[in-house]
């Protein structure tokens, strides 16, 4: 914007507008900086010897002759840390009676997952701490393991901690209205059972930290690949011992997180731990293979599930038996129930249902911890209720769509509660199933794949119905004892150029988080969005605050932001009324011009008005002390949550003879509220829906019966690539939150919520006339030949 | 520790001099000697594609290369490509497109993106898919680095002879 005087035009609304993101453009030219691309002085190298069994016992462990490997600095195992750093227990108060034992950074007397870290080797370089690793003996007695869903819930099976009564983890039930009596009236019912896969988040970064300890002062700065640097502060000082002011958490640039970087890992505490006990830098990174085997893993559920429907084809009930293996350890410190929690409550969440009975059983077992991932439970209840809904169809003889439009919840019932106790201010169900059916020119899809089966080619068309769990308040985590933070703070700073500094408590992962946070600052400031530098991921340069998950970057984030520049502007009106001898009132901050209220006439520019009250404050009047930053923190309140809510569709084809799936085309309606960004809203959808055809398609950590991962590779473990997805059509309705001033709820987790629902309908559609039905994820080609019964 | 030996390359167009023990991979002497920390390792078994750099005019994963192997090399690394105006374009449709999220497979996703629009400057839709499929990208789903590579491709004069 230019600073000749004249009118000044009202070009500062860039909330809405597809503002490229200044970060693509730095890691477009290579300048990235990610943990592993900081060079540090004296640093040293970790590397573990990991469990090879699912379950032992740990005799003994020889460690001699590894220390004796010129270059290895430091060799230490589980009980050599016990006084460096304290246990640590995956509860919360709001999951009564949810059980799981103490955790330390490394296996103690017993390793309880193929993969657990158990000696830790420290070295001038991990070449060297991995050579190391071949010299430590151990001593191992097999256990037997503990791998299988109804393995770890049978009764007279072995049980994973001897000084629990079972394998069971976690029971919640949840009841709502008279679910026996709406089967027992029901006209229609219809039942299944499905399985769904295990998978692993798979960021292209692994996990990566590297901890540097001043002994001096015991100060930690921890440079960490982590979505919430405030957490891991709080965990860091609690388990260490260490003063808050003392410990720093840095993550730079963080090459994908997706929920999988938010959790305690032994491997991380056990670097923290090796720089206290050296007082130099210590690196982790994982090689893939550890991220496979260590990395948590998620949504591993077998689910009994069924819907009475009356004689209109109304969805009058569900009953939903939902089990889940969450590995050996409920994840400290957001706890391994939370998945579970979430499916069993989303289940029949876009309809009106109004009875429920549903039961979650959280099970041990001898695998890799699960925990939360992106659109953490989602999609378990909706591919549940969705497969269900679309049986109903079936029986009762309606169309997909039709079934689904006297079934959703609609514009005359809002605010409305679903029967799982959600409470939803505002959504378009409506809206979206009609623009979705106009988009897919759903008429003519029907058409076509008429004609195809007549050609003996087996097209499908899915279709599902979604709600999404966004900017969660206190009772997500804060009011279980969680020491995680649902606040966001932001500091705004005028700087003496007149560019505008913006530091925030939400993170940046490759979202887009700190162009959203520019574009609203310098739409609530009045200024150019170049004017505005954001600054992100680092406890000690920004204020506390919550970080990026749970979809809460943008909607919490940005209305913390809205008000710091909202407050920001207040101060710089009334340095401009000083300066120009008025009142604050008679102008406005526009281009990063002052101007007159009454006539856009140009006053003066933001840069003046820094130059004056940085240098020339004598000018100004005595007792006058221009407040130059400000900081606002916003609390998000009303309802726990601001839902959001979609549809997706999916068009593919499956080859009857090589069980091979065809994804032809993908279709998202959604609302996320007020859009900021609609570029980056579209890409966290894509993004998300990839996520989801991954999980329904390809992805799965395979176990051996005992307990050996088998796909812990990017070979063995398939995950999408480029010629196997489709273009995705994206359209959005807008239905702003009443509960921040911003209006913009998440966005992050719509994709994944429904996309691997709509492609297990959509193959179930395809089959239809041969008579198979898919009921277990991912749908690999020898699972659809065996439904179709050729193997 | 290991023992060293002298090695020379051309990397982005300087001549380089370095030492490397005989398990040292390519990934590594870059990232980790040099510095050129846009290479990136993201699996160390070659499926992932995030370590991409060209060798004497030809696409290689250098995290299945040791640097020892490679005395006498032309490497071009993401961080090169200096004056290359179809590099320059893929950077800017990679952003305006926001064909990267957390940025952690562009190095080698442009490195592939410039190896396909060089051999093949005007491909369809469906073969981009079919030739960035040895890099894999956690965030974008692909298709804005489809359009990306698409647009910048449109933009490329069109080839006298060939298709």
């Amino acid at each position: 914007m230019s600073t000749t005087s004249g009118k000044a035009q009202r070009h500062s609304q860039f909330v809405g507008q597809d503002k490229p993101r200044r970060n693509a453009i730095r890691h477009a030219h290579g300048r990235g900086r990610f943990v592993d691309d900081i060079a540090f002085g004296n640093l040293a190298h970790m590397a573990f010897l990991r469990s090879p069994y699912a379950h032992a016992e740990i005799l003994e462990i020889d460690t001699e002759a590894a220390r004796a490997l010129p270059g290895v600095v430091d060799v230490f195992t589980g009980p050599d840390l016990v006084d460096i750093c304290t246990p640590w227990v995956g509860k919360l108060d709001h999951f009564p009676g949810l059980r799981t034992p103490e955790q330390y950074p490394l296996a103690m007397e017993r390793a309880r997952w193929n993969g657990e870290p158990v000696v830790a080797v420290v070295a001038e370089s991990r070449a060297i701490a991995e050579d190391a690793l071949d010299l430590i003996m151990v001593e191992w007695s097999e256990l037997p393991a503990i791998i299988g869903i109804d393995n770890s819930r049978s009764t007279d099976g072995p049980i994973l901690h001897p000084q629990y009564d079972s394998n069971v983890a976690f029971v919640m039930n949840l009841t709502a209205g008279d679910a026996k009596a709406a089967f027992r009236d029901a006209a229609y019912i219809v039942e299944d059972t499905l399985e769904l896969g295990r998978q692993t988040g798979l960021t292209l970064e692994p996990r990566s930290i590297v901890a540097d300890f001043d002994p001096s002062l015991r100060k930690l700065a921890a440079y960490h690949s982590t979505q919430t640097p405030y957490q891991m502060q709080d965990v860091f000082v609690r388990h260490f011992n260490l003063s808050e002011e003392n410990v720093r958490v840095i993550s730079p640039d963080v090459g994908g997180s997706f929920g999988m970087k938010l959790h305690v890992y032994g491997e991380e505490m056990a670097a923290v731990a090796a720089s206290i006990r050296l007082g130099r830098p210590v690196k982790f990174i994982a090689d893939r293979m550890e991220s496979f085997l260590s990395d948590i893993h998620l949504r591993e559920h077998k689910i009994h599930a069924r819907m009475a429907l009356n004689s209109g084809g109304e969805i009058l009930a569900m009953e939903v038996d939902d089990a889940t293996g969450i590995g050996p350890f409920s994840v400290y410190p957001r706890t391994s129930a939370m998945e579970g929690n979430q499916a069993l409550r989303l289940m029949g969440a876009p309809y009106k249902m109004p009875h429920y009975e549903g039961k979650l059983t959280v099970l041990f077992q001898n695998k890799a911890p699960t925990c939360q991932y992106r659109a953490v439970g989602h999609p378990i209840g909706v591919t549940v209720t969705e497969h269900l809904v679309d049986l109903a169809a079936n029986a009762v003889g309606l169309d997909p769509f039709e079934i689904r439009h006297r079934n959703i919840v609609t514009q005359d019932m809002y605010p409305h509660t679903t029967a799982t106790g959600y409470i939803l201010e505002r959504l378009s169900h409506e809206e979206c199933l009609a623009k979705l059916e106009a988009l897919m020119d759903y008429p003519k899809l029907i058409a076509e794949q008429k004609e195809m089966r007549e050609r003996g080619i087996y097209r499908g068309i899915g279709i599902a119905a979604f709600i999404e769990i966004t900017n969660p308040g206190p009772a997500f985590y804060g009011i279980g004892g969680a020491r995680i933070s649902s606040q966001d703070g932001c500091v705004i700073k005028l700087e003496p150029s007149g560019k505008i500094r913006v530091s925030v408590s939400v993170t940046e992962q490759g979202q887009g988080t700190e162009t959203i946070m520019a574009q609203v600052a310098a739409t609530y400031l009045g200024v150019d969005l170049d004017h505005v530098d954001v600054v992100t991921g680092d406890t000690e340069r920004t204020p506390y605050g919550g970080a990026t998950w749970a979809s809460r970057g943008a909607g919490i984030g940005g209305a913390t932001v809205m008000k710091a520049a909202l407050a920001m502007k207040e101060n710089i009106l009334e340095i401009a009324g000083v300066i120009l001898q008025g009142e604050a009132d008679d102008f406005d901050l526009v281009d990063g011009q002052i101007v007159d209220r009454s006539n856009q006439q140009v006053r003066m520019s933001l840069a003046e008005i820094g130059r004056i009250a940085y240098f020339r404050p004598d000018t100004l009047p005595q007792d006058y002390h221009p407040q130059l930053s400000v900081s606002r923190h916003f609390v998000p309140q009303g309802t726990p949550f601001d839902f959001t809510n979609g549809v997706q569709a999916s068009y593919l084809e499956v080859d009857v003879e090589t069980g091979l799936v065809k994804l032809l085309n993908h279709w998202v309606v959604e609302d996320c509220g007020i859009i900021l960004n609609q570029q980056l809203v579209d890409e966290q959808i894509r993004g998300g829906v990839v996520h989801g055809l991954g999980g329904v398609l390809f992805e799965e950590c395979l176990y051996s019966e005992n307990g050996q991962m088998m796909s812990a590779t990017m070979a063995d473990y398939l995950a999408p690539l480029a010629s196997e997805m489709p273009d995705i059509q994206i359209d959005h309705v807008c239905t702003p939150t009443e509960m921040t001033p911003l209006g913009a709820k998440g966005v992050g987790e719509a994709g994944t919520a429904a996309a691997g629902a709509v492609v297990l309908n959509a193959v179930n559609d395809a089959l239809r006339p041969l008579g198979g039905t898919l009921r277990t994820t991912p749908l690999t080609p020898e699972r659809i030949l065996k439904a179709l019964g050729k193997i | 520790m290991d023992p060293l030996i002298p090695v020379s390359y051309t990397i982005n167009g300087k001549s380089v001099q370095q030492q490397v023990s005989v398990r040292t991979t390519l990934t590594d002497m870059l990232r980790h000697q040099i510095g050129l920390t846009a290479t990136h390792a993201g699996c160390e078994q070659g499926s992932c594609g995030a370590c991409t750099v060209m060798v004497d005019g030809l696409m290689v994963r250098s995290c299945l290369i040791f640097a020892i192997q490679l005395d006498g090399a032309r490497i071009e690394t993401s961080e090169g490509f200096a004056d290359d105006q179809l590099m320059d374009e893929l950077r800017r449709n990679f952003a305006d497109r926001n064909a990267l999220q957390c940025g952690f497979c562009t190095g080698g996703m442009l490195v592939a993106a410039h190896d396909l629009l060089s051999r093949t400057p005007h491909p369809e839709r469906a073969e981009i898919r079919e030739k960035i499929s040895g890099n894999f990208c956690r965030c974008t789903g692909y298709e804005a680095i489809v359009d990306a590579i698409s647009k910048t491709a449109q933009a490329l004069p069109l080839e006298d002879s060939g298709k």
